[in-house]
């Protein structure tokens, strides 16, 4: 187990390598000049042409990608063109608000999406099914800006008689007025660590909307595939076999349907955790979180070479690393993965 | 049967689930309204603002950004304020000053009553100590995405000698004097820019204020700028939890009115949208640039609405690269065939002013005595014909997905322009972009491109400071080359004191109103929203708005 750990981390170093280097001519090739982004509306020619050599605009490609890479290798990522804050510290910054939102969207999505999927393949055929995969459809396609504003609307500031169910807050990660300290920057944890309970309900209850919204595709997808696998398994000779054998119908679900239908599961909660850190770009905009998916968006629209660079790659970086921790997974549910 | 038992499970289940949650919704708001009335120990509450981002640093001599500068205004004050509602110089730190009448010496007297957030002593020294560390910046700090106003406006630095700062000299305890070695008529105009807050001496140094390490492509921060700035404002700095929010506290021994509210909260949120559901939920007190389409609702659900002074310009400009427009005529048909009223009803806030040269009417050389070009469509076609241009076809450029105080809707405006154009047979072809960096990129760096909409909101009340920014020089925007405007402008700014800069500047912009660069259209009127509870908010043209006459009812 530990060399095929091993043996994976070594191949994600050329995955990353080359992940760099179309990462650099990408974002290089979108339409602008950085310079002229830095600077704003009333920019000089000449202020132009001083931050274009200041930050290197003007060398040739490979020249400005090895001192890219040089730096990097120094652990040096750089920083923000456009606050000057190293892109480790913004990192490190928005990363807690991200990772809570991601852990609470899969978490949503997992845990309503398994059991839904499991019951609608159970109840194949019935208006159930057809209503679960009916709204899963509804899930997949809905815009998650549209669907954040509609939970907003409903409830965070609340409409007409549905007044009532408006209880939850609209922006942020904490209620402004609200002092607590955060030595781990996750609000919710945070809250526990210092016993502020009313600092991690309040948390708690920021994350709802943001992890809905974000959650909605994954759970769909996670809703679809689940109950594709149990159908599949249900008609396999040894859920038959174990059905003649007159085991019971719950032992029978447990041990036979679940387990063995949960390998592609996995696989497509795993991938949807990589695909939720680009679902934050909108998401964290829309509800004001301010994490890796916003400050993304703002480095993508102000043209932030470095902080756009560095973002991409610790997020690819993340994606591999899910992508480990699911086939290690595998072993655990399937041991015919583990022999090979 | 097992099938019915279930679903009564599941019913049941799903029941109390959703008794939990009225419940919780509930107790909740009494949570909620409890938190609001602020705790027991704290008695005048807090004042939560939203605003669109975070600020660059604390110190503000490092920023030029709005955002930085609207925390600055709270924790730091300088020798000269304005007068509230207006963008005219005002005492502030000095009680009054006087300029000698070469321009160059300008001597303040200071309040004698003030201290630093750190119990030091504000005196003649201290602005002394202030100015020295400008002036005497090296390398890094010498760069204009750090300290862009010191550059900008004093030219130059100690060991650069192109600066225009001489000395400074503590005659005594309050008096301070200036030296400049070239005579700057907008000099008290500029010390009202938060870039020149005065700032504790003994803070400046403990804390190794001017320490910014790195590269200049890699600005790394002091402590004294992300963690310690020290002023003498009403409010003093308590924490900053990057990209989420600054927290304030009130300093019980300002000089001035301390302040109502116990704690300043400015929040972090970029989307405009989520400023607005911010409020409606209560979650915040109040938030700046306020979209026009959400004023009346906003309004009828009960929030309030303040309006800035419009201290900006919106304008239609045409590039003459552009062979047509190069023709005066063609430039004076466009200018006749807009509906300046019709722009503003259709696509600018309430309350916005109708533009008849590049500045507002509170900066000096605002002259009723220009050029007009009514609202007059045959006049227009008269022109058109006479340039030999009816069959007149022009890009048209404007920005997307962008909201300005001076422009908040531009498609809207774009629209309204356009078909006033087209009405008078000229035909239109429509070029939108995103705004930054493409638009910019597009009408200011570049020959491509016909007639733009953009504007500018004034930095300090200074004439140069509209027309010398648009007019100063040949450039791409408006593709023009006019030795006469440009010389013109040359000398007006090198002119000792205002009194003799205002005529300057209203022949200038009698010179402009005649050859027509663009059209000016309006001066669009910026707002801010608040909560029924929020009042004593006085907002300002130049946004020197300080918050010790805000207070929060419960």
């Amino acid at each position: 187990m530990l060399r095929f750990v091993v043996r994976r981390l070594a191949l994600t170093v050329p995955v990353l390598v080359g992940l760099s280097i179309l990462l650099f001519l990408w974002v290089r090739a979108l339409p602008g000049d950085p310079a002229r982004a830095l600077l704003g509306q009333r920019a000089t020619a000449e202020s132009v042409e001083n931050v274009t050599r200041l930050y290197g605009f003007d060398r040739p490609l490979h020249e400005q990608y090895f001192t890219y890479i040089g730096a990097l290798l120094q652990g040096n990522f750089g920083s923000s063109t456009q606050t000057g804050q190293p892109v480790v510290e913004l990192f490190k910054n928005g990363f807690p608000a991200t990772a809570e939102l991601a852990f609470c969207a899969l978490l949503f999505a997992a845990v309503l999406g398994i059991p839904l999927g499991y019951f609608a393949a159970r109840r194949h055929g019935t208006p159930l099914d057809n209503l679960t995969v009916g709204a899963s459809l509804m899930g997949v396609v809905i815009p998650v800006f549209f669907l954040a504003y509609l939970l907003k609307l409903v409830f965070a500031i609340g409409i007409g008689p549905l007044d009532f169910l408006g209880v939850f807050p609209t922006a942020g990660r904490q209620d402004a007025r609200i002092a607590a300290t955060h030595p781990t920057g996750f609000y919710v944890l945070d809250g526990i660590l210092t016993r502020e309970w009313d600092a991690a309900w309040n948390a708690l209850k920021h994350l709802v909307l943001p992890a809905v919204a974000l959650g909605t595709i994954p759970l769909a997808i996670i809703v679809r595939i689940t109950r594709a696998a149990v159908l599949d398994v249900t008609g396999e000779d040894y859920v038959r076999t174990a059905e003649a054998k007159g085991l019971l119908q719950g032992t029978i679900s447990r041990r036979h349907v679940l387990r063995n239908a949960l390998l592609p599961v996995v696989t497509t909660v795993g991938l949807q955790a990589g695909l939720l850190l680009s679902g934050a770009v909108l998401t964290e905009t829309v509800f004001a979180r301010n994490g890796l998916g916003s400050t993304l968006f703002n480095a993508i629209t102000l043209l932030d070479y470095p902080v756009l660079q560095g973002f991409i790659l610790a997020i690819a970086l993340m994606y591999a690393l899910i992508n480990l921790t699911v086939d290690v997974l595998y072993g655990v549910i399937d041991p015919r993965v583990r022999v090979s | 049967m097992r099938r019915t038992s279930r679903s009564v499970r599941a019913a049941a289940l799903l029941g109390a689930v959703a008794v939990a949650l009225a419940g919780c919704a509930d107790s909740d708001r009494d949570n909620g309204a409890g938190a609001g009335g602020g705790g027991g120990e704290q008695s005048g509450g807090t004042f939560v603002f939203a605003a669109s981002s975070d600020p660059v640093a604390l110190d503000p001599a490092f920023a030029s950004d709005g955002e930085t500068f609207r925390v600055a205004r709270q924790i730091f004050e300088g020798l000269v304020g304005t007068e509230p509602g207006t963008a005219d110089p005002a005492p502030l730190l000095a009680e009054e000053w006087e300029t000698s009448d070469d321009g160059l010496e300008t001597t303040f007297t200071l309040r004698e009553d003030v201290q630093f957030h750190d119990g030091e002593p504000f005196n003649a020294e201290a602005v002394c100590f202030n100015f020295d560390r400008w002036h005497n910046w090296t390398g890094l700090l010498q760069s204009e995405n750090i300290t862009y106003y010191y550059g900008k406006i004093f030219r130059g630095y100690a060991d650069t000698g192109t600066g225009i700062y001489e000395s400074c000299e503590a005659e005594d305890e309050f008096t301070a004097t200036i030296t400049l070695n070239a005579p700057f008529a907008g000099f008290i105009q500029a010390m009202s820019l938060p870039a020149f807050s005065m700032q504790s001496p003994a803070a400046l140094e403990e804390h190794d204020a001017d320490n910014v390490q790195g590269t200049e492509d890699d600005v790394r921060f002091s402590a004294y700028a992300t963690e310690h700035p020290t002023g003498t404002g009403p409010f003093v700095f308590e924490s900053w939890e990057r990209g989420q929010q600054v927290t304030l506290a009130r300093f019980d021994d300002y000089w001035g009115e301390v302040a109502q509210i116990d704690r300043a909260i400015v929040r972090t949120i970029s989307d405009g949208n989520a400023r607005r559901q911010a409020l409606q939920n209560g979650e915040i007190d109040g938030y700046d640039l306020v979209a026009p389409g959400d004023l009346q609702s906003l309004e009828d659900a009960g929030f309030q609405i303040e309006n800035r002074a419009p201290f900006n310009i919106l304008y239609l400009a045409m590039n003459q690269a552009v062979p047509e427009l190069a023709d005066i005529r063609v430039r004076q048909a466009i200018a006749h065939a807009i509906d300046k009223d019709a722009v503003i009803s259709q696509s600018l806030p309430e309350g916005s002013e109708v533009a008849t040269q590049f500045m507002p009417d509170t900066v000096a050389g605002h002259t009723d005595d220009v050029t007009t070009y009514e609202f007059d469509q045959d006049r227009a076609r008269e022109l058109l014909a006479e340039a030999g241009a009816e069959n007149l076809t022009l890009q048209f450029n404007y920005p997307t997905g962008v909201s300005r105080p001076y422009m908040p809707t531009p498609e809207e405006t774009f629209v309204a322009i356009r078909s006033q154009l087209e009405a008078v047979g000229i035909t239109i072809t429509p070029v939108a972009d995103q705004w930054s960096p493409n638009y910019l990129d597009r009408v200011t760096g570049s020959e491509d491109h016909g007639i733009h909409l953009l504007g500018w909101t004034g930095d300090y009340n200074d004439s140069d400071n509209f027309v010398g920014v648009f007019f100063g020089k040949q450039t791409d925007e408006w593709g023009f080359d006019n030795p006469e405007l440009f010389s013109a402008l040359e000398e007006a700014r090198g002119i000792a004191t205002r009194e003799d800069q205002t005529p300057a500047y209203e022949e200038i912009n009698k010179m402009i109103a005649d050859f027509v660069p663009g059209v000016p259209i309006a001066h669009p009127v910026p707002s801010l929203a608040f909560a029924p509870e929020v009042s004593g908010y006085q907002a300002s043209p130049v946004q020197d708005e300080v918050w010790n006459t805000v207070t929060v009812s419960e």
